[in-house]
């Protein structure tokens, strides 16, 4: 075979990457929003904050983009969506807010304990979830559909029995700082905290994917888990991981929702979530069959579900409607990724090299 | 078209993405003959099977079929077996979470009142199994059968369907010789009915037991098509392999045994219930073991239980000396153990994984999870078993699935060569392997035994065992019934197999 010239191959790199149909994607979005409203790139700084369309998107994407790593890795280890996500996050939320002030209490202003007890609780609750999770599917060998659906439906009233059907405000402007901006003294950090905090869990995923044998693991036993068993993988200890981890981002996304309103609001945190993290790793050109994946295909999806949102808000979508559009998207994004489609695909670009490169083979 | 010729296929051409899988290839078959198709791997057989029956289409070429005028292009195989072409693809590509029955009758299922018939589905289905003599109960989902019963199943389920065109691809790569008969008995029955049959296998006497001619290809290309009379077996080697080669030579010196005294394996009443009785084993350093017996006599799992892919139930372990505790495979690699199971696609390949990820995966897991072996570091293994076991591709990062059956199974032995284990347990290492490289694998394992190595082989060919085994461990209805470890023949093990009862 003939080598190609290097910028061919350039070309070829991108286009075959993995990310690049989630990131033609995401800025066809942001396309179509620039040219219905030029001053959707603005960014300006209001009261020494960053305000903008694009802050706004990063800002409010933050928990999809966090749920959506956990969701990565259970899709690809076995095939199987976590849909309690959304639901746990309530949890954590109410569990969280509930340590801070006390059971029962409806809005506080003074705290029980130091704000950083209530988010290591609520994060731990989201990793116990995980356990339940991890355990019905890898050791009890339950749908991952049925096992997660017990908590899908349990968690967020286990939340309001958490938060004794109320609220629970919590009245201190620090517990703000993790849903909101960040104040040190007088200085305002400009840039929403979500965003950071998004940033550090991808940044830790990917740190512990790459450096590690994890994600090759991860693969290898949702691809074959009767192969990976057999070559030293403990298959069931992986699939429990993933599941915990799963957990533990939603806990931590939870945490973040909770701190956004300052109370724990058990039935609106969350809600729907699911599906957005779901959406957001077969945006990110996964299979939701479970085996190889990527995680920053998923994070790029989840900003653009988000920037859908935000789009679909600002062109005065009603938000009872926007499932609509989305659902329309995920039609054409599986239809996209459908064997028969790919395949199609597929066949025109060998026909195309046998065609082109016909003297270099025949040689 | 010809009189008398059911299938032609002119020019030929495939291309996979970096690949010429078939250039030009011309191919003919006749009505009532077994056409042998025959090659390296990689040689192309499966794909040129594959374009017939519309599993790929091509990019150039024609296909013509008897009856029908025009040039014909199946774009599923359920049109091509509409057409009256059916076929066993080298991959068993059943479904194991449905019984035997559905199996058989999948996409043609008896109906009653548009409702399918069970009752009568489960009867023909049985009647099927045992005219092929093969008894197991068609109830039972077929996970539940070793990878040769279930080649047997797909073999009923391709020669029940009413056809011109018969494709057997590598149907024979699990199947003992009792099973190989039996399957012979069926193809001579279609033959005699003027049903054409494509055969590819690597057993060259297989070939010259019931074929009529011969198709070689090499490298994707058409070498030539020969009368079985007209090409001998050295002859046929040479061009398959495009030189000489001398695939029965000896490769192991009588005098050269290298066993010494230290026990690596001491097995005393290990068992799986329902699978493998207690048994006793003892390996020595430096020793290869065969393991032999009929199919589902107990080889296979004698040989998992002391891997723990099947944890032992009962008995005890010795692993050089020390007693041990296997609850799972990764135990037993700790100890220094390798296991190559038979079933490659259900537990050896990884699909979606690149070549190099297949060959350093155990080695990982070995390793540990949080010490990831560099990248540089997996490149090199990966370029050196490559080179070692001669697979063919293009590049190491290229997905195992796309490689061709007899390639994947040797990247699987390189993963397990890569480990660099004291005790390897090969499960069948040659299956659908050309016989240049079985040779080689022969070979490799004689030379890991003079480095002090001990090897458990288990194969369904017993000429290979004889030219490897120090000793040989006979197994009747999953009991270990004795052990030959002189005098080791064709005639010695099949009385014992059959059960003389000097050996009891
Ligand atoms: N799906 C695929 N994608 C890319 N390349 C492929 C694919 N299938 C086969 N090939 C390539 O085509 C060539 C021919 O493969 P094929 O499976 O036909 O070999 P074969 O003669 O059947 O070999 P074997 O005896 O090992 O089964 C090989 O080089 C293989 O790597
Ligand atoms: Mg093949």
């Amino acid at each position: 075979m003939s080598k190609s010239a290097n910028g061919d191959s350039f070309i070829k790199k991108l286009t075959g990457s993995k990310v690049f149909l989630p990131l033609v994607c995401l800025f066809l979005v942001i396309l179509i929003n620039v040219i219905k409203s030029p001053s959707f790139l603005q960014i300006s700084i209001n009261n020494g904050v960053l305000y903008g369309r694009l802050i706004d998107i990063a800002n409010r994407g933050s928990e999809i983009a966090i749920l959506a790593i956990g969701m990565t890795l259970t899709i690809a280890v076995s095939a199987g969506t976590d849909i309690s996500v959304g639901s746990v996050m309530a949890l954590c939320a109410s569990c969280c807010c509930t340590t801070l002030v006390g059971y029962g209490v409806a809005s506080a202003n003074k705290l029980n304990y130091p704000i950083f007890i209530g988010v290591i609780v609520g994060i731990f609750v989201g990793a116990v979830c995980g356990c339940f999770n991890g355990f019905m599917v890898a050791r009890l060998k339950v749908q991952p559909m049925v096992a997660t659906l017990v908590l899908y439906t349990a968690a967020r009233a286990i939340g309001l029995l958490v938060s004794n059907n109320q609220n629970t405000y919590v009245r201190v402007e620090e517990y703000k700082y993790l849903g909101n901006f960040i104040k040190i003294g007088k200085w305002e950090c400009p840039i929403p905290t979500p965003i950071f905090v998004a940033i550090i869990c991808v940044a830790l995923a990917t740190l512990f994917l790459k450096k590690t044998a994890l994600g090759m693991y991860i693969q290898s036993v949702g691809i074959n888990k009767n192969a990976s068993r057999i070559l030293g993988i403990n298959s069931v200890l992986i699939i429990f991981v993933c599941y915990v981890i799963c957990g533990l981002c939603a806990g931590v996304a939870g945490t973040v929702a909770s701190s956004r309103i300052y109370s724990a609001d058990s039935n609106n945190i969350g809600l729907n979530f699911e599906m957005d993290a779901i959406l957001a790793v077969a945006l990110g050109g996964n299979s939701l069959a479970g085996g190889k994946f990527s995680l920053a295909g998923s994070i790029i999806g989840a900003y653009t579900i988000q920037a859908l949102t935000t789009t679909l808000l600002a062109f005065g979508v009603k938000t009872e409607q926007a499932p609509v559009v989305k659902a329309i998207v995920i039609v054409l994004i599986v239809v996209i990724q459908a064997p028969a489609v790919q395949n199609y695909i597929k066949n025109r670009k060998a026909r195309k090299i046998s065609a082109g490169g016909g003297e270099a083979v025949a040689k | 078209m010809e009189n008398g010729v059911v299938l032609t296929m002119r020019g030929i051409t495939k291309t996979f993405p970096g690949v010429k899988a078939l250039g030009g290839v011309d191919f003919t078959l006749r009505k009532g003959e077994i056409h042998a198709l025959m090659g390296e791997n990689g040689a192309g057989k499966s794909t040129l099977i594959k374009v017939l029956t519309g599993v790929y289409d091509f990019e150039n070429g024609e296909i013509h079929v008897e009856g029908i005028d025009s040039p014909i292009i199946n774009h599923s195989t359920q049109e091509a077996q509409n057409r009256g072409i059916s076929t066993v693809y080298q991959e068993v590509n059943l479904c194991p979470n449905l019984t035997v029955a559905e199996n058989l009758f999948i996409g043609r299922e008896p109906k009653k009142f548009g409702l399918i018939d069970w009752k009568t589905m489960n009867k023909k289905a049985q009647q099927i199994i045992d005219d092929l003599d093969i008894g197991i109960d068609v109830t039972v989902t077929l996970e539940n059968y070793s990878v040769a019963l279930q080649q047997m199943v797909a073999i009923a389920r391709a020669v029940d369907m009413e056809s011109k065109v018969l494709i057997l691809d590598e149907p024979t790569s699990s199947l003992d010789d009792n099973e190989v008969e039996k399957l012979f008995g069926m193809m001579n029955r279609l033959k005699e009915q003027g049903v054409g049959i494509i055969f590819v296998t690597h057993f060259l006497e297989q070939v010259y037991a019931v074929c009529d001619r011969i198709t070689v290809l090499r490298n994707g290309e058409l070498v030539g098509e020969y009368p079985i009379a007209e090409l001998p077996r050295v002859e046929l080697v040479a061009k398959m392999m495009g030189k000489n080669f001398d695939d029965l030579a000896s490769i192991k010196d009588a005098d050269d045994t290298c066993i010494k005294d230290e026990l690596i394996i001491d097995a005393n009443g290990l068992s799986h219930k329902g699978k493998i009785k207690p048994f006793d084993l003892e390996i020595h350093k430096g020793e290869v073991i065969g393991l032999t017996g009929l199919l589902g006599s107990g080889r296979s799992e004698l040989a998992r239980a002391i891997y723990g892919a099947d944890k032992a139930q009962t008995g005890t372990l010795k692993v050089n000396g020390k007693e041990v505790k296997i609850n799972a495979p990764i135990d037993a690699m700790k100890l220094g153990m390798g296991f190559l199971p038979d079933d490659r696609k259900a537990e050896g390949v990884i699909a979606d994984l690149s070549i190099r990820e297949n060959i350093i995966l155990a080695l990982q897991a070995k390793r540990g999870v949080f010490k990831l072996i560099p990248r540089k570091e997996q490149e090199r293994l990966a370029e050196k078993y490559i080179k070692e076991i001669q697979v063919k591709t293009a590049s190491m990062e290229t997905p195992i699935s796309q490689l061709s059956g007899g390639n994947q199974q040797k990247v699987i032995i390189g993963r397990w060569l890569a480990t660099n284990p004291d005790f390897l347990i090969l499960d069948e290492p040659t299956r659908g392997i050309d016989i240049g490289t079985k040779t080689e694998i022969q070979k490799l394992v004689v030379k890991l035994a003079k480095e002090g190595k001990s090897v458990i082989f288990i194969s369904s060919e017993i000429e290979e065992m004889i030219r490897t085994c120090d000793r040989m461990v006979v197994l009747r209805d999953g009991m270990k019934v004795g052990e030959i470890s002189e005098d080791i023949t064709q005639a010695t093990i099949m009385k014992a197999i059959a059960g003389g009862d000097s050996n009891e």
